[in-house]
């Protein structure tokens, strides 16, 4: 179905005029001679979904505890609307955070635990109770308000964890690995859930996961981390179609990345020879590259065709022995060898039952795909 | 029937009946008995070989003369109420002199803390006596307390500490501060960091944090040490009887007097049988919390 038009596309990092709610100013933090957060510029608009995603140790959760006051930046500003918050103590920010660990007082009613930010903030007592009311009501743990948080299952924890620090309607909320202790099928629903929070209360989340289904999933923007530098911070369709780096395109998803070398056969047409009695791949690029330059070509296995004969109206088309095959359940994933030896994965959607299935071990396949379904990396 | 199961419980209850229940029921039998200056200084002595008759005249002999005598002198209820004051201050004291001890502990980097563990052990590798005796040397008159402040002019004469119930609170406080230190060290370590972290980013200043969240927290640790402390406190002997003086009233002097000094085994039973059923409310308040503390983990 198609989105009503009167919609307007919530993209507010496209507009100059936008005030950012966050902003990271070269901010770098040291721990000894470690350095954990390098060089980071960063602008979070207001009502954003944000994830920060890389791999354990790349800095992520670093950079969200300087946003809560637990660290200090080394060099560099972090501004909460406008304002420098280097001297502002974690207890005086508006900023609240959803630990990792849920970091729910142990010997607190789940009632108490969403009252206790409440109870220190300047709120008349007479409205405590209906906002934790509210709140419990949002994360749909009404009946459970009265429980010590051992006595409640670990999806429930996880709301009341989120009720808390939604409680005193934050600026910025920050959620650190927030669905990291739940099972598959209930991080999923959750997701959905925290999306479907964020929107209603309209609080900026800023989410700190590494993993990039998550940060597909419920982001409206994605920044890619690895080794304190920010690689690439755009919206997910971007990140996954047209990724900046190798690293990106590595970290989000499947993908076959090519060596070879470029040379231009168009106006943003090249062709990358790669590999001795392969055919060289065609394909497209913005970006102007030099002849004999060494590139990546990077192509998800999703975009790659695969049949029986050679296809005609296919830029690229190769051929290969299917060596293996991975069946997911919705969609199964051929690893097919080339004459020279690579292996390229091409994924097809089961769209019939198994038993039904065209091609099988060892069988010889045509590989094929067009000149704008990969793209070349640089680096 | 499983034969281990059954030799697995068997074997600390054994332990219990040889070493407790056999040698109180010694005690409260010495207790229902009569001074008599003869050996053992008490009668009647149960004669085994008169047989059935012997012991139905034996157990007709005994009686709660001794009890009597007990509620009937002022001086025991003295000491009992003296004693449960003098344990209940130290705990007090303790528990102040320990908790901020136990806190720096646990806030310690990971490689200090075995070392900060071990200073907290060492006093026990001397002997319990010499310690005592130590700080005779430290408090008295010529000590090198009142040597040190005489030398640096903070007073003029000699500071009497020596054998007054502050000494003996000096000295309790100082024998037990471990077993006030250890538990309460356990419920801090084991506490999670984020937790205060959750409480600032909530709010809370670092010393709201300490009152609403560390504190309530390490409650079942306070609690243990509380136990630890004023338990053998209420009956201690050596303490009161070194460094206290003559106004010191202990139940454990009391008792130590009433069996050396005046021989009277059937009174010095009663008030030792006296002040177990004393001990015997705490130490079910302890069994109690340590219970309801298991389940709350599960």
């Amino acid at each position: 179905m198609a989105q009503p038009a009167s919609r307007p596309v919530f993209a507010p990092w496209n507009d100059p005029a936008a005030k950012p709610l966050i902003q990271f100013k070269s901010v770098t933090k040291k721990f000894g001679e470690f350095v954990a957060i390098d060089d980071v510029t960063i602008d979070i608009f207001a009502q954003e979904f944000f994830a920060l995603l890389g791999p354990s140790g790349c800095g992520k959760t670093t950079l969200m505890r300087m946003l809560a006051g637990f660290e200090r930046p080394t060099k560099g500003q972090i501004l909460l609307d406008g304002k420098d918050l280097a001297d502002v103590p974690p207890n005086r920010r508006e900023t609240n955070m959803m630990f990792q660990s849920y970091a729910l007082f142990p010997h607190l009613s789940v009632w108490e635990n969403i009252a206790f930010g409440l109870k220190r903030s300047p709120m008349p007592k007479g409205e405590i109770g209906p906002r934790v009311e509210q709140m419990l009501k949002l994360v749909r743990l009404d009946k459970f308000a009265r429980r010590k948080p051992h006595q409640i299952s670990g999806g429930q924890r996880q709301r009341v964890a989120l009720a808390r620090s939604l409680a005193k309607a934050p600026k910025l909320l920050l959620l650190d690995e927030p669905l990291g202790a739940l099972d598959k099928k209930l991080r999923q629903d959750t997701q959905f859930e925290l999306m479907d929070i964020q929107e209603k209360t309209g609080t900026t989340f800023l989410i700190v996961t590494h993993d990039q289904e998550e940060a597909m999933t419920v982001a409206s923007r994605v920044a890619v981390m690895d080794h304190g530098k920010m690689i690439q911070i755009d919206t997910p369709d971007r990140i996954y179609e047209m990724p900046n780096s190798v690293y990106v395109a590595d970290f989000i998803g499947d993908v076959n990345i090519i060596k070879g070398n470029a040379k231009p056969t168009g106006e943003g047409r090249f062709a990358i020879s790669w590999a001795e009695g392969q055919p060289d791949i065609a394909a497209a690029s913005g970006a102007g590259i030099a002849a004999g330059t060494p590139v990546h070509f990077a192509i998800r296995p999703e975009k790659i065709a695969i049949s029986a004969d050679k296809p005609a109206d296919r830029a690229n088309a190769v051929k290969g022995r299917i060596e293996d095959i991975a069946y997911l359940g919705n969609i199964s994933t051929y690893k097919v060898e080339l004459a020279n030896g690579a292996m390229i994965k091409a994924q097809v959607a089961n769209d019939r039952r198994l038993a039904r299935r065209t091609f099988s071990w060892d069988d010889m396949v045509w590989l094929s795909f067009t000149d704008t379904a990969g793209v070349i990396l640089m680096k | 029937m499983n034969f281990r199961r059954i030799l697995l419980i068997a074997t600390p209850y054994a332990w219990l009946v040889a070493l407790f229940l056999v040698p109180f029921l010694i005690v409260f039998k010495i207790s229902l008995s009569h001074y008599a200056i003869s050996i053992p200084p008490y009668s009647p002595v149960f004669d085994i070989s008169a047989g059935w008759e012997g012991f139905k005249t034996f157990l007709s002999k005994l009686d709660f003369d001794n009890y009597r005598f007990l509620s009937g002198d002022d001086l025991y209820w003295k000491a009992y109420l003296s004693s449960l004051q003098i344990a209940a201050i130290s705990t007090i004291i303790t528990l102040v002199v320990a908790y901020p001890i136990a806190y720096g502990m646990a806030q310690a980097n990971d490689e200090w803390r075995p070392t900060l563990m071990m200073l907290v052990i060492l006093p026990f590798w001397t002997s319990f006596l010499i310690r005592v005796y130590s700080w005779i040397g430290i408090l008295s008159n010529e000590g090198f307390l009142n040597q040190i402040l005489l030398g640096l002019g903070v007073i003029d004469t000699p500071l009497a500490i020596m054998n007054t119930n502050t000494a003996v609170y000096i000295g309790i406080v100082y024998t037990y501060l471990p077993f006030m230190v250890l538990p309460i060290y356990a419920t801090l370590e084991k506490m999670d960091g984020s937790l205060i972290e959750a409480a600032e980013d909530l709010g809370c200043t670092r010393i709201s944090a300490f009152w609403l969240v560390t504190l309530p927290l390490s409650k079942p640790g306070v609690i243990a040490g509380c136990f630890l402390v004023f338990i053998p406190a209420l009956g201690e002997f050596v303490i009161p009887s070194l460094l206290g003086g003559s106004q010191t009233l202990m139940i454990g002097k009391v008792l130590w007097e009433e069996f050396f000094s005046n021989r009277d085994w059937p009174v010095a039973s009663a008030v030792a049988v006296i002040l177990l059923v004393l001990l015997i409310i705490p130490i079910i308040l302890f069994q109690r919390n340590e219970q309801k503390q298991r389940e709350a983990n599960q």
